[in-house]
């Protein structure tokens, strides 16, 4: 066992910290804020050149190959940097989806050009009724034609408008509410019947969209994998993709704490600098104690996810819990300990607190992955009070 | 970065777990180490476990051989710290002093003839030490401290008054902090000693804790003479030595109290399924749940972070003042695993040991109760908080 970080890995980190500090310093993150897309492409090209978006894919689909760690490694960096753009959906979402659904003709369709940087794609799932589970998806997918016709309304779908292909989670068949009968399908964002509609939200780094299907025709090779067993593959996506979150999370809470540590050594009350207050102090004490466990957790998490282990889901849920929280509490910090001028817009204190509220949320908070935990742990009884869900689960299988 | 153990961790865990299996004291298949009352009774039966580990080579893994180490590395130590807790184990008897404490500062600063001298029976337990440093007038502010240390000839004269000194009562020797230059500034005045605790003129008086325990004792020197060869460092620069040893890692002993910390919520989890609440079982209360997988989370994530740090160790060779955060991190959950502890047992919680409905012999009050110890002692949570703000993150000083 060697829970560090080898030479090579240093290296691609400092190069990730490099490369985002010239091509990725806060005023260009401003002007993607204030701009109509959210996107910079001369940022999303130097990412491409440095192969990121290939970064975790197999060779053979043109990838570098690298780990989950190593890509854990590049989205620390890339949440430190506050990176805008498209590059969280394309990868962790697209691309993973991609890779664990897909076959092996549509691979070279979409995961080839996308592991180039030349194809962006980003993931549909939640629905009006907000659940994380195969209970949360309704959307309609009926075979008509030797196809499918998608009726229904995705919502907090990111970066859809940059998304050349939109991966949809849709019901082929079982009841509603059964992990049954879920199918991805991989959409063109061109396809008629399908509507894009911009939420407004608190975090202008990332760009959240309403995506409705209005008889929207799917070709049969556009589902990935067999079509109803596609909720284990998604169960999965969200795991890595939570963990993916987790990394860029603990890269914003280390920059939010340099900040404050940068300010605490300079700003001067009372005929001395701040920070020689212990109330102050002690407050950043229990910052980095937050910042150091979240990295634990999640470089954890992210050796499990790259070995493929059983303990991914469990860790996964644990990083999530843990990182949510300390993210939020950090950013909040971010905010008070610079003061007046910790509530201006001009400083960047907000960006990141704004940020963390909508990771602390997506993919479930950290109440919703506590529960998680405890349900991985076996403190939720399965075989205690039946659970009406299960007993209609039950009847849907042995009717069918 | 991995978390995959080599064949040869692998290899040394299981040779661990074997003599543990085959040497483990047990009486008609059950553990025969059940903590006794009589703290003399206790203490005899931890220096006899502790002889056997030391001749089969299990004490001071990662200390060098002609000491009575096993000349391993730290991992090997990781392991084996894990292994003991695993099996449940009876601690290294003086693990804190002797051997995190006393065995640094003289493998540091201490000559050839007192490592040679004291080292070996420091882990064959033939000698416990405790740790003179605290004062009445001196805890968060160590280096104010008073007892005097004054030459005459070959010899030290001590007078003074220490506290808080655990295992005084069972103890050889001690490693003592005292004044031998009261005109210089307070850093810079200060000696290491090595004092025989039967030296006349040591008077040992137990302090009852809030459990009603007396592990600790106030200890008074008044006139103690201290061979000129038991001083550790050069005289005057004590407080390096002070230094030295407390921000010394500890990462290999707190795996010890990381493990714990989950078996003790693993009998929790199992505690929340016979209690109830409301006519059901406690752990069908989605708060209880919520408490008890938030120190799951803790407890794993607590692993995490001493596995990383002495990753580190084995990488730079040097632990740094990060230790300080393990400390405050344990410390702080272990407080709050105990008050979800007493908050599952509700009104029994209360109810000490020999009273009528005490669950498992009130030991959750009792954990409860010295939860309360942990943000204190080697260095309050404020004080960890202290370092981590100046010497991490480089704030200037209070």
């Amino acid at each position: 066992m060697d829970f560090a970080f080898t030479s090579e890995q240093e290296m691609i980190r400092g190069q990730a910290a490099e490369f985002l500090r010239r091509e990725c310093p806060m005023n260009l993150v401003r002007r993607v804020m204030a701009s109509e897309h959210g996107q910079s492409d001369e940022l999303w090209g130097g990412m491409a050149a440095l192969g990121w978006m290939g970064l975790v894919f197999p060779e053979e689909y043109g990838g570098a190959g690298l780990g989950f760690v190593e890509l854990a490694i590049v989205l620390e960096e890339m949440g430190r940097a506050l990176a805008p753009g498209a590059y969280f959906s394309t990868v962790l979402l697209g691309g993973l989806a991609l890779m664990e659904a897909a076959n092996e003709e549509q691979k070279q369709r979409w995961l080839v050009p996308l592991a180039a940087g030349k194809l962006k794609a980003t993931l549909a799932l939640s629905e009006a009724e907000e659940r994380f589970g195969p209970e949360g998806i309704a959307l309609k997918a009926e075979r008509r034609d030797g196809g499918f016709v998608l009726n229904g309304t995705k919502l907090f779908v990111p970066d859809a408008h940059l998304a050349d292909l939109i991966i949809c989670a849709a019901r082929t068949s079982g009841a509603s509410k059964t992990d049954e009968g879920v199918t991805l399908f991989a959409i063109d964002r061109a396809c008629d019947g399908l509507k894009l509609t911009p939420l407004k939200t608190m975090d202008e780094t990332r760009r959240l969209y309403e995506v409705s299907f209005e008889q929207a025709r799917v070709a049969p090779d556009c589902a990935l994998g067999n079509a109803g067993g596609g909720w284990p593959v998604i169960a999965k996506i969200l795991d890595l993709a939570a963990i993916g979150l987790c990394a860029e999370m603990v890269g914003g809470a280390r920059r939010v704490l340099e900040m404050c540590v940068e300010y605490l050594k300079t700003r001067v009350q009372f005929g001395r600098p701040i920070g020689g207050f212990q109330a102050l102090q002690h407050r950043t004490a229990d910052m980095l104690l937050l910042v150091e466990s979240a990295k634990s957790a999640v470089y954890a998490a992210a050796c499990a996810a790259g070995d493929n282990s059983s303990e991914t889901p469990l860790l996964a849920a644990i990083a999530k819990a843990y990182t949510s929280d300390a993210y939020a509490w950090i950013a909040g910090e971010g905010i008070q300990l610079h003061g007046g001028m910790g509530f201006t817009w001009e400083h960047d204190a907000h960006l990141y607190f704004k940020r963390a509220k909508a990771d602390e949320i997506a993919f479930g908070d950290a109440t919703h992955h506590r529960a998680r935990v405890a349900e991985m742990i076996g403190l939720t009884r399965e075989a205690g009070i039946p659970d009406q869900e299960k007993v209609d689960q039950e009847k849907v299988r042995s009717a069918g | 970065m991995n978390l995959r153990r080599t064949p040869e961790e692998e290899r040394f865990r299981d040779e661990v777990r074997a003599w543990l299996a085959e040497n483990l004291p047990r009486d008609g298949g059950r553990p025969a180490f059940t903590e006794s009352d009589d703290m003399g009774e206790w203490m005899a039966f931890l220096k006899r476990w502790q002889r056997g580990l030391s001749d089969a080579g299990w004490a001071g893994i990662a200390w060098p051989k002609e000491y009575g180490g096993r000349g391993a590395g730290i991992n090997e130590q990781l392991i084996f710290t894990e292994e003991m807790a695993r099996a449940k184990a009876p601690n290294l008897i003086n693990i804190s002093i002797g051997i995190e404490l006393v065995g640094p500062a003289l493998m540091h600063h201490g000559t050839e003839a007192q490592r040679r001298r004291y080292l070996p029976k420091i882990l064959s337990a033939e000698e416990i030490w405790c740790q003179g440093f605290s004062e009445p007038g001196a805890g968060s502010d160590l280096a104010s401290l008073q007892t005097r240390a004054e030459m005459d000839g070959d010899y030290f004269i001590v007078t003074g008054q220490k506290v808080w000194t655990s295992w005084a009562e069972f103890s050889d020797h001690c490693i003592l902090l005292a004044r031998t230059d009261s005109s210089a500034p307070k850093h810079k005045g200060i000696s290491c000693l090595l004092v025989d605790m039967r030296s006349p003129g040591i008077t040992v008086k137990p302090t009852m804790q809030i459990t009603g325990e007396t592990e600790f004792s106030e200890v008074f020197f008044d006139g103690v003479r201290v061979p000129r060869e038991n001083l550790v460092g050069e005289i005057n620069l004590g407080w390096t030595v002070a230094m030295t040893v407390l921000m010394h890692e500890r990462g290999t002993s707190a795996i010890g109290y990381q493990i714990r910390l989950r078996s003790e919520l693993d009998e929790l989890m199992e505690l929340a399924k016979s209690v109830e609440r409301n006519g059901l079982p406690a752990s069908d209360d989605p708060l209880i749940q919520q408490k008890l997988a938030q120190s799951y989370i803790e407890v794993e994530i607590l692993k995490y972070n001493i596995y990383r740090g002495v990753a580190q160790i084995a990488r730079d060779g040097k632990p740094g003042p990060e230790s300080s955060i393990i400390k405050l991190f344990w410390s702080e959950m272990d407080r709050r695993q105990k008050a979800v502890a007493m908050e599952l047992l509700g009104l029994r919680s209360q109810l000490v040991k020999g009273s009528k409905h005490a669950v498992d012999h009130g030991r959750w009050q009792r954990a409860f109760l010295w939860s309360r110890a942990g943000t204190i002692y080697a260095g309050s949570s404020e004080i960890q908080r202290n370092i981590i703000a100046e010497r991490v993150l480089g704030l200037p000083r209070g």
